[in-house]
């Protein structure tokens, strides 16, 4: 094939996907900066070129909270997470049999294929007043009332937690079991005890999996609506669930679409920071 | 040390599995609560789920909508992931960067963005408005699953297939996919289960018809209730079984 033939054929190939995200991904993108930028006056958008929403936002305390709870779960969840997943990864990769790994992975990322919004739903039976903890609990004769658990922070982070824990262990999992032994055995043969080995030589080759995974952790999390909606109980909200409340109650486009570009630009921050430290571990 | 690693893989599986162990016990609950005493089994739930006609609606809707955006993601993918991986094209870069991006942005903004646009448009909220926005949030995993399976394997039968004549089009259908089969059986199916599982751009870009997950959703809004154990164990036990199908048909097929 000549040079400008193939040159066009391939661009004939990439052109409809590129059309397809122009159409449905940036320009409704630019949509949403446009309506960020817009007024809101009685219930009309009316355009305009200003700061106001962004403004708003920083200065009202009830939205600007939104965010704060939405970073605080968010850091709680990640590391929560990360520091089950490890162990669990650990165990998977080192002690399981070789031949009973693959099963294991599957059995512990079971729960992924029952419906999200179901998930949540199930660890309101779980957590809830009358639920399977708080009977087992006090069949016990550990607590003579009901705990109120669900409803809380506490229950949002579990439900993001047990969600995490599936998808952490599996990323770092792939990680452990690329490294090779050799890597260990020198430790071992320069005298570096088990701890030494796993903090200076396993921990800092499996950082980068265990970084992606935390970003991507982060990002999911960020971004999520029903884990809080359906567990938190609405004593505070999080980020997604007010802009969700700027679109139900009020049909407020230009706020919610501020947020959603504060939230975007949070996750692109944390994108940053993380790229950042990743290659700093490289060098 | 052993022990105690069998000890914390026991407690994790306790953990992981004790909110799915609950959903499927109390779904044959007899009773109006899905909490203990546990009374039964009884399958009168399942029979209410099974004849509920909105439920099984959003459920016909879910595997229409699923079905149908995956393949146009996967379409648009494969092609893109062709392009790319084969032709020399100025900006190559550039453009795999931007037709991955959309998978570090929230649902909620994608689909926040494409209702901004469909309001703006004045085009009506339904299936279809849905399943735009399941193909964009699809089309960049079917493109990087198929990018990254595409090796020079593929370029000499391809080369091959060329210059014994065959067109660009049936190079494409009769050569590429073909031995691309796995993984595109494994983007499509990844693809459908996110389209299937997804709520929160099937919640704000549908209006009349819905698919399940919004469906199940409203269903959640009148408590708890054993209706919902049901049908979330039905889901999970389509989604176990379309997984199960995968492994039998794509992954004994690659392994030697």
């Amino acid at each position: 094939m000549d040079r400008a033939r193939e040159a066009r054929m391939g661009w004939a190939l990439v052109a409809p996907a590129l059309l397809w995200l122009t159409a449905f991904f940036v320009l409704p993108f630019a949509i949403m900066v446009g309506l960020s930028l817009s007024r809101f006056v009685g219930r009309e958008v009316v355009p305009a070129l200003s700061l106001d929403n962004y403004i708003r936002f920083f200065t009202e305390p009830s939205l600007f909270r939104g965010l704060v709870v939405s970073l605080e779960i968010t850091a709680m969840v990640t590391v929560v997470s990360v520091v089950l997943a490890y162990p669990l990864a650990w165990i998977i990769a080192f002690q399981v049999p070789r031949n009973w790994q693959r099963l294991v992975l599957v059995l512990t990322i079971l729960p992924f294929w029952t419906s999200y919004v179901v998930r949540s739903y199930a660890w309101l039976l779980v957590l809830g007043q009358g639920g399977v903890v708080n009977g087992a609990l006090m069949g016990l004769g550990v607590i003579d009332a009901p705990l109120s658990l669900s409803a809380t922070r506490f229950a949002t982070v579990t439900g993001f937690v047990h969600f995490f824990v599936m998808l952490l262990t599996l990323t770092i999992y792939a990680n452990l079991v690329q490294l090779s032994p050799n890597y260990a055995r020198a430790a071992a043969d320069l005298g570096a005890g088990r701890f030494a080995t796993f903090r200076h030589v396993i921990l800092p080759l499996t950082l980068p999996g265990v970084m992606t995974g935390a970003f991507l952790t982060f990002v999911l999390c960020m971004g999520d609506y029903i884990t809080p909606q359906i567990l938190g109980g609405g004593n505070e909200l999080t980020l997604p669930q007010l802009i969700m409340m700027q679109l139900g109650r009020r049909g407020d486009f230009p706020m919610a679409s501020a947020m959603a570009i504060i939230l975007m630009a949070v996750v692109t921050l944390a994108y940053l920071a993380c790229a950042r430290f990743l290659r700093l571990e490289r060098v | 040390m052993r022990v105690l690693g069998w000890f914390y893989l026991a407690l994790a599986f306790g953990f992981i599995f004790l909110p799915v162990a609950v959903l499927v016990l109390f779904s044959f609950q007899d009773g109006r609560l899905p909490v203990p005493p546990f009374n039964g089994p009884s399958l009168r739930w399942y029979e209410s789920v099974l004849g509920d006609r909105r439920l099984m609606e959003g459920l016909r809707h879910s595997l229409i909508v699923a079905s149908l955006s995956a393949a146009l993601a996967l379409l648009l993918g494969f092609m893109a992931a062709q392009a790319l991986a084969r032709h020399r094209l100025p900006g190559t870069l550039l453009m795999r960067a931007a037709l991955i991006a959309p998978l570090t942005v929230s649902y909620l903004i994608i689909a926040l963005g494409l209702l901004s646009l469909f309001n703006r448009a004045g085009i009506g909220l339904s299936l279809w408005t849905a399943g735009v926005g399941h193909v964009v949030i699809n089309l960049p995993l079917c493109f990087a699953i198929l990018y990254a399976s595409m090796g020079e394997q593929q370029r000499s039968a391809e080369t091959a297939a060329r210059d014994l004549g065959a067109g660009e089009v049936r190079v494409l259908a009769l050569i590429t996919a073909p031995m691309l089969a796995p993984s595109m059986l494994a983007a499509y199916f990844l693809a459908f289960t996110f389209s299937w599982d997804e709520f929160i751009i099937a919640y704000l870009l549908t209006r009349f018809d819905v698919t399940l997950p919004v469906e199940i959703w409203s269903l959640l809004r009148s408590g708890l209730t054993p209706r919902a154990n049901a049908i979330g164990s039905v889901v999970f036990l389509v989604s176990v079984g379309v997984l199960v199908a995968l492994q039998l048909l794509v992954f004994r097929k690659v392994r030697p």
